[in-house]
């Protein structure tokens, strides 16, 4: 069990803010994701698209501000868990036990939830025969490459993903790549490589198909997919991959008996705590009488509810607030004074 | 102000005037109309605004932009008459158009 005076969930900008106020101020946090990496939204849907409301910064990228924002806490020492979605959440007298889908545990007086729209999923194949063979021979991304060696694989999908792995497995695999229109969104240099590889028959390229069925008893033995005008096609193959990049979803949160309207959780604007005591919610994920869904109006939040925090995890000490300017606590804490 | 028809997978329709300006998203959202999450708020950076428009109207919306199609990719069982109701802005021009909302978003 993981002792914190704050546990944040979601790794994004306003976790990360939200853990420097943490620190700045004297407490200590650890931060859970449930991507592999730390960025949340601005990194996973779009590391390269300029963000121009950032107040300061005239124009940056979302990968530029999350790495920004992890050059800001490099003076403190802050724990992250990532890879690892928060399912439960549960009072034991004063505190909070957090668990992970991984079997990780902490106890804490302060949950900040900072989870953007909810963690993030693969995509799906619509048909729903789908389900019975997923992860057995149906797979939403690659763990053991070795498996597909002499097997038939279907890859559906036109982005990075689905053109790196089509050129990775005809190394060694009999492959299809299905798509729904003819232009591809994935890497130029790699959509060469695929029609190379098509042209002397290392890969089988079918544009402008989805999948309709999918056909076997315990494994997949072979699928239908249609054309946009109709015409079906029937593939023997022994495993399916599907790449269709990556949903939100509320996921667990929903369980937690916070106040939760249309995805978002209801919250108040003095402390950014939710109905249960000791757990706030802080960016995208929450809502207010006016909330607005900008990434500098998620940095007040944290800076708020990190105060709030304060009153939990330090019940015999009195806050006092204090500029970075002048202040030699801050100072010590920032590293910028013995 | 503009009417826009929003049919959900039911085979309900909901008619609503929408304010110029706002999206046909923004549209389906303020008015409570189901089966639309908007989970990115309007970034173009989900696909969760999915649409699909019948012929005659979607060769008179504004083409799509860069971007649009490849997030169509991510849709939930996209079609060539599909859009992102986000990236449909009411106008005058607009007033009258159709929508259907597919089962689900995710």
């Amino acid at each position: 069990m993981i002792k914190t005076d704050a546990l944040i969930i979601g790794a994004g900008p306003v976790g990360l803010f939200t853990a420097h106020q943490l620190k700045l101020i004297g407490l200590d946090c650890e931060i859970v994701d449930n991507l592999d990496k730390i960025g949340g939204q601005c990194i996973e849907l779009y590391p390269d698209k300029p963000i121009y409301d950032i107040p300061a910064v005239p124009e940056c990228t979302g990968e530029e501000l999350t790495n920004n924002l992890i050059n800001q806490l490099k003076p403190f020492d802050i724990k992250f868990h990532l890879g690892e979605r928060v399912d439960e959440v549960k009072k034991e007298e004063k505190n909070w036990i957090v668990k992970t889908n991984n079997g990780k545990s902490f106890s804490t007086p302060n949950v900040i939830i900072a989870g953007g729209v909810g963690s993030f999923e693969p995509r799906k194949f619509s048909p729903k025969e789908c389900e019975k063979f997923e992860n057995k021979s149906l797979f939403y991304s690659v763990k053991d490459k070795k498996i597909f060696e002499g097997k038939t694989v279907t890859i559906f999908g036109g982005g990075d993903s689905a053109l790196d792995w089509a050129v990775e497995l005809s190394k060694f695999s009999k492959v299809n790549l299905v798509h729904r229109r003819d232009e591809f969104r994935g890497a130029q240099a790699t959509l060469n490589k695929v029609k190379e590889l098509t042209s002397v028959g290392k890969i089988n390229l079918f544009t402008k198909y989805q999948l309709v069925n999918i056909n076997g008893l315990n494994k997949i033995e072979n699928i239908d997919i249609k054309s946009d005008d109709g015409e079906t096609k029937n593939l023997k193959t022994d495993y399916v991959l599907g790449f269709f990049g990556l949903i939100m979803q509320l996921g667990p949160i929903a369980n937690w008996g916070l106040n939760i309207d249309k995805k978002t959780i209801a919250v108040d604007t003095e402390k950014f705590e939710t109905n249960q005591k000791g757990i706030y919610a802080v960016g995208d994920i929450c809502t207010y009488p006016g909330k607005l869904r900008l990434i500098l109006s998620g940095f007040h939040e944290g800076a708020l509810a990190a105060r709030a925090c304060f009153k939990l995890a330090r019940p015999n000490e009195k806050y006092r607030f204090e500029f970075t300017t002048t202040s030699s606590n801050l100072l010590k804490r920032l590293g910028k004074k013995e | 102000m503009p009417k826009i028809t929003y049919i959900t997978h039911d085979n309900k329709s909901h008619t609503v005037e929408v304010q110029n300006g706002l999206t046909v998203m923004e549209g389906a959202v303020q008015n409570d109309i189901p089966g639309i999450d908007a989970d990115c708020g309007g970034g173009m950076a989900c696909a969760t605004c999915h649409v699909y428009v019948k012929e005659d109207w979607f060769n008179k919306l504004p083409k799509k932009e860069d971007g649009e199609e490849d997030m169509l990719d991510m849709a939930f069982e996209p079609k060539t008459n599909s859009r992102l109701s986000c990236q449909l802005i009411v106008s005058d021009e607009l007033d009258g158009l159709i929508v259907n909302i597919p089962s689900k978003q995710t």
